[in-house]
C-alpha cells in the first residue's frame, strides 16, 4: 500500500464549499440474470472537480459508466443531468446534453485522419450531419477549431496522419481532443491513462486538470498514484456497492478500502 | 474498364494521376459501343452501378445487407409495368423505379437496422425473399414468365431508343450521372458521418449521433440506386424476371463487390466489369459459369483481400510513400 501512504502524505485538500452536482445519480441497480452488478449506487459529478470512480476488477465500474452514458439501462434508480431526469434517454441524446463518455480501448476513427477526427465530432452541433449533396469543402469551416482543439493537447503536427498510425498515448490524447470538441457539460472518462507510459500520463493528467476548471469529470483510474495527484473526490466501489466516498486521504484510510483492496491483491 | 478512381490518399487531395485516369475511362466509355456489342457494354453499366450502390452501404457504412436484389430486380419490375402497361415514357418509367427501391428500402431498412452484423444480413435477407414470393404471386410480375417485350420508348419524347447507340448513350449518362451520386455522398458530410459508424459505432453515438437515422438514411440512398441501375436495366434488355429479385443475384453484387475491393469508388466498377464479362464469354464455353467465378472469387480471397482495385491502390499509396521519405 505504498501509494495509499504517498497520497496520505501529499494530503490533498478539498474546499469545503459544496461545488453544485452536474450529474446525479440515486439508487441505480443492474441486474443482469440474477447477478447485481450495480447495487443501490449513489453518485455526483461537480461542475470543476475531478471525481475518481475506482475499485478493483469486477467491482461493476463500467457498468456504472454504460448506466450512466445510457449504453445500458439500468433496473431501477434515477439519473439527472442539470436537474433533468435522463433515465430514460438514448445515448445519442444524452449526448447531445453534454454527458460525454471515452471508452476503456481507445476509441478513435482509425481509417480517418487526425483532423477528421476531430472535425466529425464538430460536424453535429453545426447542424452538419445530414447533407449528403454537400462538398466536403463545407467541412473546412470547421477546420480552425479542430486545429485549436488539436493543438491544445499537442496533435498539430501529426493532423494529416490516420488515427490508425498514432501511437497508443496519442490516440488516447485524440480521444480527449475530439470529446472535448462536444464541449461536455460532464466528461467521463473510462481509464484514460491505461496502458500509458510515465510521459504521456502526465500529459493527460495536465489536460484533465485544464479541462476540468468549468466542467465536471468523473473517471475510472487503477493508478491509484494518478488518483491521489489528480482526483478531488473519489468514490469506491466494491462488489457493485459504494463502500467509501471522500477525498483521497480520508478514503485510502478506511478500513473496509484497505480490506477491499488488499483481500483481492490489486495494488 | 471505367476507372473513377478519385482516391482518397492520405492527405485527401485529388492527383492529376486520377484525373488522367479518369479521363482516359471516359473516353473509353464513348468510344466502348464502336468496339463491343453495346447491350453488353449497358449490360456491364447497370451492374457496375448496382454495385457502386450496394458498396455505398457495405464499404462506407459497413452494413452488408444480403437483399438487395429486391430493389434492382423490384424496380426493374416497376419500371417495365410503367412503360409497357401504363405507356409511360422511360425517364418517367425509371423514377418510378427508384422511388419504389426508395420506399421498399425505407421498410426494409426499418427493421434490418434494429440488428447488426450477421443479424443485419438475415433480416435483408428474409424480406428480401418475402418480396421474391410477392413477385412470384402477384398478378402484375406474371410470375415465370415475366415482363417481356417491354418497349424503350422515346427519351424526353424525341430520342429514339430503340437506336443502340441512342440506348448506349442514355445508359452511359445515367451510369455516370448515378456514380457521381455516390462520390458525392461518399464525399460530403453525411459521408464522413457514415465513415465514422464504419470505424467505431459506439463512439459515434457517444458523439452524439442517432446511428439508427444515419444508417437508414444510407439505407434508402443505395436501395434508390440500386433501383436506378435495376429499372435501366429492364429497359435494356426489355424485360424483367424473377432472376433480378432472386437470392443469388443479391450474392453476386457481393461477390463483385468483393472482387473489386470494398471501399474504393472504381472497386464495385471493376469487379462488375469483370463478372459480367466471364458471364459473356463462359456462357458459349464448356466450363460453368459458377464455378469458374467462384474459383476466381477463392483466389481474390486468399490473395489479395482488398479486392482488386484495393489491391493496385494500397500498392500505389505504398509507392508514393516509400518516394516522399527517400
Amino acid at each position: 500500500m505504498t501509494d495509499t501512504q504517498t497520497a496520505v502524505a501529499s494530503g490533498r485538500q478539498v474546499d469545503n464549499a459544496e461545488p453544485r452536482a452536474v450529474l446525479s445519480a440515486r439508487g441505480l441497480y443492474k441486474e443482469f440474470g440474477g447477478f447485481m452488478a450495480v447495487n443501490n449506487v449513489d453518485i455526483d459529478a461537480h461542475h470543476a472537480r475531478i471525481h475518481a470512480l475506482i475499485g478493483p476488477n469486477g467491482a461493476g465500474k463500467t457498468t456504472v459508466f454504460n448506466l450512466l452514458t445510457k449504453f445500458l439501462k439500468p433496473t431501477s434508480g434515477t439519473i439527472t443531468l442539470e436537474g433533468r431526469d435522463i433515465t430514460r434517454m438514448s445515448p445519442a441524446r444524452v449526448a447531445r446534453l453534454g454527458l460525454v463518455r471515452s471508452f476503456q480501448i481507445s476509441a478513435t476513427f482509425p481509417h480517418l485522419s487526425v483532423l477528421d477526427n476531430v472535425r466529425v465530432a464538430l460536424q453535429r452541433p453545426q447542424g452538419l450531419g445530414y447533407q449528403f449533396w454537400q462538398s466536403l469543402s463545407s467541412l473546412e469551416r470547421l477546420d480552425g477549431r479542430a486545429n485549436e482543439l488539436l493543438e491544445s493537447v499537442g496533435l498539430q503536427d501529426e493532423r494529416h496522419k490516420m488515427a490508425a498510425d498514432l501511437s497508443y498515448g496519442r490516440k488516447r490524447v485524440l480521444e480527449i481532443a475530439t470529446t472535448l470538441a462536444l464541449d461536455p457539460k460532464v466528461l467521463l472518462l473510462d481509464e484514460p491513462m491505461a496502458g500509458m507510459g510515465q510521459e504521456d500520463i502526465s500529459t493527460v493528467s495536465d489536460i484533465i486538470r485544464s479541462v476540468a476548471k468549468d466542467r465536471a469529470v468523473l473517471m475510472v483510474e487503477h493508478n491509484l498514484k494518478v488518483v491521489a495527484d489528480l482526483c478531488d473526490w473519489v468514490s469506491v466501489l466494491q462488489r457493485g456497492e459504494v463502500i467509501a466516498a471522500g477525498d483521497y486521504s480520508s478514503v485510502s484510510e478506511n478500513e473496509q478500502v484497505k480490506l477491499a483492496y488488499m483481500g483481492t491483491g490489486d495494488e | 474498364m471505367a476507372d473513377l478512381t478519385i482516391s482518397q490518399g492520405r492527405t485527401g487531395q485529388t492527383t492529376r494521376f486520377d484525373l488522367l485516369l479518369l479521363g482516359v475511362a471516359l473516353a473509353g466509355l464513348l468510344a466502348a459501343p464502336f468496339f463491343f456489342y453495346p447491350v453488353f457494354v449497358m449490360k456491364m453499366l447497370c451492374f457496375a452501378l448496382f454495385a457502386c450502390a450496394f458498396n455505398l452501404l457495405l464499404g462506407f457504412t459497413g452494413l452488408l445487407s444480403f437483399g438487395h436484389a429486391a430493389f434492382f430486380g423490384g424496380a426493374a419490375y416497376f419500371t417495365a409495368h410503367a412503360v409497357k402497361e401504363w405507356g409511360w415514357p422511360p425517364e418517367a418509367g425509371i423514377l418510378l423505379g427508384v422511388a419504389g427501391a426508395a420506399v421498399m428500402g425505407a421498410v426494409m431498412g426499418f427493421f434490418a437496422i434494429r440488428r447488426q452484423g450477421i443479424y443485419f444480413a438475415m433480416v435483408t435477407l428474409a424480406l428480401a425473399q418475402m418480396f421474391f414470393f410477392f413477385c412470384l404471386q402477384a398478378p402484375f410480375t406474371k410470375g415465370e414468365d415475366g415482363l417481356q417485350g417491354v418497349p424503350r420508348g422515346h427519351l424526353f419524347g424525341f430520342i429514339d431508343l430503340s437506336q443502340s447507340l441512342n440506348m448506349y448513350y442514355f445508359v452511359m449518362a445515367i451510369f455516370l450521372i448515378g456514380v457521381f451520386a455516390i462520390w458525392r455522398i461518399v464525399n460530403s458530410p453525411f459521408g464522413m458521418i457514415l465513415k465514422s459508424i464504419r470505424e467505431n459505432e459506439n463512439r459515434a453515438i457517444s458523439l452524439g449521433y442517432s446511428v439508427q437515422g444515419y444508417k437508414l438514411a444510407a439505407f434508402i440512398l443505395s436501395a434508390a440506386l440500386s433501383g436506378l441501375a435495376g429499372g435501366v436495366k429492364a429497359l435494356v434488355f426489355q424485360f424483367a424476371t424473377l432472376t433480378d429479385v432472386g437470392w443469388q443475384m443479391s450474392g453476386e453484387v457481393i461477390l463483385m463487390t468483393l472482387l473489386g475491393g470494398i471501399g474504393t469508388m472504381a472497386g464495385p466498377i471493376a469487379g462488375a466489369a469483370l463478372v459480367v464479362t466471364l458471364q459473356n464469354y463462359l456462357a458459349t464455353s464448356a466450363l460453368p459459369v459458377t464455378i469458374v467465378t467462384g474459383a476466381i472469387f477463392m483466389i481474390c480471397v486468399l490473395i489479395f483481400r482488398r479486392g482488386i482495385v484495393g489491391e493496385v491502390q494500397a500498392r500505389l499509396l505504398r509507392k508514393r510513400e516509400q518516394r516522399a521519405d527517400g
